[in-house]
């Protein structure tokens, strides 16, 4: 493994697409202390901002406050990133392999566009979850992102495929012209939730506001939602599915568009 | 600077592959001179720089298009600042600096921005300036305009010719384009205008071919270098074959320069049955020889379609589902803007393809019938190379229509054909020829006093390698040394001055108080505006 130490944080954001498992593998760790970053319009060196320390591999650790530090594994296909502490805006995106691991928070944009491998995050991330970027039509096309915490604005924004999962409560906006794919929210969301959306799953825990626009259809616990709640438990991110805890309410929308898209709503059972 | 042993396609000249010497002084071609620097040719072709007489590269609507589009950029080549050279992004809408690079690094030194509303000329005077190495000319839209339809309306052709000249030179343009004639101004009543012979929403007179022969015969009667230039009513549209041919009889007998023509070649009743009209156009327009077009070729991937035909575009938008931008310039002209994706594996998209190939093929004379993609709409400019090899290898052809869906064979004839273009009729439809149809004396040829611009490309065992030039030279500075960008210096810009009645300024002052946003004195755009300004008079 390969762990590279912030030595201080940059008074500017440091852009390090460097920073990910498919450029620093195959390299020495004088090649990595080599490899470009950007600090504003200056190209600058990996080892003018980070100790090197390590066997080159299939794995690389970031330390330090890297809250101020973008783009870390920014399109990688293969290997495991993991960031001991913050870690800063557009990580991971563009991701089509791989792991990233965050063990504090992250910054927006997280897993933005990507199209495969799984991101972790312990702590709260920002707004713009695997979202697409300004102009594009699609987001998150496969994939999977957990997050313990809290997110923020537009999660899953234009999202197509996959599963994004947030374990506290997100921001307006959550689903924004949703495509496809599943989005969980554990901890419930602010307003708007699914607005524009034409297909694909959000499913909240906690009752949440809904739009005019999505009519209530039935109430049951489908067969899928099941399957999905017992591969998430099987990554510590529990969800109720037995008909005992309760049963969950459908909503279709978003009619505006027209949309076919769902939200489930868990209701537990009374008493 | 002298360039020695490259073999010289020089058509305006009649040098067809000869081994000569060029020689060049003060930005011209010349005799003979005397030391200097000299580039060893050997082995290479020498051609003319190229000459695109209908592109969008400046102005409101495109940058309308680039703050549309941010996702473009994103994936876009970023050229990066270096000493004597701007940041920019390439992309289907490159920014201005970028632009000039690219079209130089193509071997391209003359370009044509053809569709300026007088209104927003101002700022398409400026992001030309900084549109760098490249020569400039602009062509002003007139076919929708207000105050010139009024005129002709009244049956007042002599004032709308005072009034069409002082517009022109208002905008600091080079000539006239007419986009979709009445189809825009119909467009403010939510309608269209598709049959050449009715009156527009709004009149009781004016018909677009009304509008069409009144445009041409002001523009000859003004002596303008370049014909009347139009993208003709029923633009993109299945069957729109009948409307072009009408269109073309309408101009009988007169010069006028047919845009895009690939977009105004389709038959067929609905989307299902389109099929090219190509063959028959061709043909039409081989026994007319006083017509000019250029191809609007289309080629697959990513393009951004712009122009003023405002309500095609409102259709192009509900076809496609894609984003759309609108605008309303005022009593002169409207925009649209859609992003688009033209793919092989749609048979509509597959015709248009062909279409513009076969127009390229089938019309006879090179010199009328000039190579464009109607950048940024068929596809970006920098991929004329591609359509150039296209043109010379009809095995390249036929590889390229096996990938393309079945039915295209049944709807297009392009299987048949076999002609391929020599070197030299390369450098007429990219070069030469567009030069002499925009009346540019200096350009498009390598004759003494001819502006110093050329391209040098190396030969290749599969031919010459059009896409990346071994030298560029702009005005006698060699602007591209092998992919390497040395000089950005500033073109020129070709301006022209027609005459007209100065009382022509009373009649308009009080219309501008009445109708305009803008105040009249500060509408015209000065002429200090205009960076390099090469005032052509009309006698």
């Amino acid at each position: 493994m390969l762990t590279l130490t912030l030595k201080e944080q940059p008074n500017v954001p440091l852009e390090a697409e460097a920073l990910s498992p498919d450029l620093t593998a195959g390299l020495s760790p004088e090649a990595v202390r080599a490899l470009p970053v950007y600090l504003g319009k200056r190209q600058l060196r990996v080892a003018d901002f980070f100790d090197v320390d390590g066997t080159p591999g299939e794995e690389l650790q970031i330390q330090g406050a890297a809250d101020r530090v973008k783009w870390m594994g920014r399109g990688m296909t293969r290997g495991r990133l993991t960031i001991v502490g913050n870690a800063g805006m557009h990580l991971g995106a563009y991701m089509k392999g791989g792991s990233i691991e965050v063990s504090g928070n992250v910054s927006d944009w997280l897993g933005a566009e990507m199209s495969g491998g799984s991101i972790r995050v312990r702590g709260n991330a920002g707004g713009q979850v695997g979202a697409a970027y300004r102009g594009s039509l699609v987001g998150m096309r496969d994939g999977m992102i957990l997050i313990d915490g809290s997110a923020g604005l537009e999660v899953g924004m234009r999202m197509r495929r996959g599963l994004i999962a947030v374990g506290g409560s997100v921001r307006d906006f959550a689903g924004l012209e949703m495509k496809g794919g599943t989005l969980v929210l554990r901890g419930g969301a602010e307003l708007r939730t699914g607005a524009w959306m034409s297909r694909g799953t959000i499913i909240s825990i906690p009752p949440i506001r809904l739009l005019p626009t999505f009519s209530y259809t039935s109430a049951d616990n489908p067969t899928f939602l099941r399957l999905w709640a017992r591969h998430l438990s099987t990554h510590g991110f529990v969800i109720p599915y037995e008909d005992r805890e309760g049963t969950y309410q459908r909503y279709l929308g978003d009619a505006s568009v027209p949309g076919k898209g769902e939200i489930f709503v868990f209701r537990p059972r009374a008493g | 600077m002298r360039i020695s042993g490259g073999t010289v396609y020089d058509p305006a000249n009649g040098t067809d592959g000869v081994v000569k010497e060029i020689c060049i002084s003060d930005g011209r071609i010349v005799p003979e001179v005397q030391g200097g620097p000299s580039i060893d040719a050997s082995g290479m072709v020498v051609f003319p720089g190229g000459v695109d007489i209908h592109t969008h590269v400046a102005g409101a609507a495109l940058n309308f298009a680039r703050g549309l589009t941010p996702e473009n950029y994103r994936k876009a080549i970023p050229f990066l600042h270096a000493s004597g050279r701007r940041a920019g992004l390439g992309g289907i809408t490159p920014t201005t600096f970028a632009t000039g690079y690219l079209y130089a690094g193509m071997g391209w030194t003359t370009v044509n921005e053809a569709a300026v509303p007088i209104l927003s000329a101002r700022h398409t005077h400026e992001e030309l300036r900084d549109t760098p190495v490249v020569d400039k000319a602009t062509l002003v839209l007139m076919a929708n305009n207000e105050i010139v339809l009024d005129l002709l309306e009244a049956g007042e052709l002599e004032r709308a010719q005072h009034v069409v000249a002082w517009l022109i030179w208002a905008a600091k343009a080079y000539g006239v384009k007419a986009v979709n004639p009445g189809g825009v101004a119909a467009w403010k009543w939510g309608k269209n205008a598709n049959k050449l012979s009715e009156p527009i929403d709004g009149y009781s007179r004016v018909t677009p071919a009304k509008i069409i022969a009144s445009l041409a015969g002001i523009v000859d009667a003004l002596r303008l270098p370049h014909p009347l230039h139009i993208h003709g009513n029923c633009l993109g549209v299945p069957g729109n074959i009948s409307t072009t041919l009408e269109t073309l009889r309408v101009l009988e007998g007169r010069r006028a320069h047919l845009a895009h023509l690939q977009f105004h070649a389709y038959g067929g009743e609905s989307w299902g049955t389109m099929r090219s009209e190509a063959p028959a156009l061709a043909e039409h327009f081989n026994n007319h020889p006083t017509f000019t077009c250029d191809a609007g070729a289309i080629l697959f991937g990513d393009a951004m379609t712009i122009t003023a035909d405002g309500p095609w575009q409102h259709l192009l938008h509900q076809l496609t589902g894609r984003k759309w931008g609108n605008v309303d310039v005022e009593n002169e002209t409207g925009c649209g803007i859609v992003p688009y994706v033209y793919k092989g594996s749609n048979l509509v998209n597959a015709v248009q393809w062909a279409a513009g190939l076969e127009l390229l093929l089938l019309i006879k004379d090179p010199w009328r019938v000039f190579l464009t993609t109607d950048h940024p709409n068929g596809a970006g400019f920098w991929r004329y190379p591609e359509l150039v090899r296209l043109l010379v290898s009809a095995e390249h052809r036929r590889e390229c229509l096996k990938k393309l869906p079945g039915k295209t064979l049944r709807r297009t004839v392009l299987a048949d054909l076999d002609r391929e273009y020599s070197l030299s009729e390369v450098a007429i439809v990219t070069s030469a020829g567009p030069a002499r149809a925009l009346g540019l004396s200096s350009k498009g040829h390598l004759g003494i006093g001819a502006d110093a611009d050329l391209a040098i490309y190396k030969r290749g065992p599969d031919g010459v390698s059009f896409g990346q030039p071994r030298y560029v030279i702009k005005a006698g500075e060699v602007v591209v040394d092998d992919g390497e960008l040395r000089a950005t210096s500033e073109g020129r810009q070709f301006v022209v001055q027609p005459s007209y009645d100065p009382g022509i300024e009373e009649y308009l002052r009080p219309l501008f108080q009445k109708v305009y946003t803008m105040s009249f004195d500060n509408y015209p755009v000065e002429l200090d505006r205009i960076a390099r300004p090469d005032v052509r008079p009309c006698d």
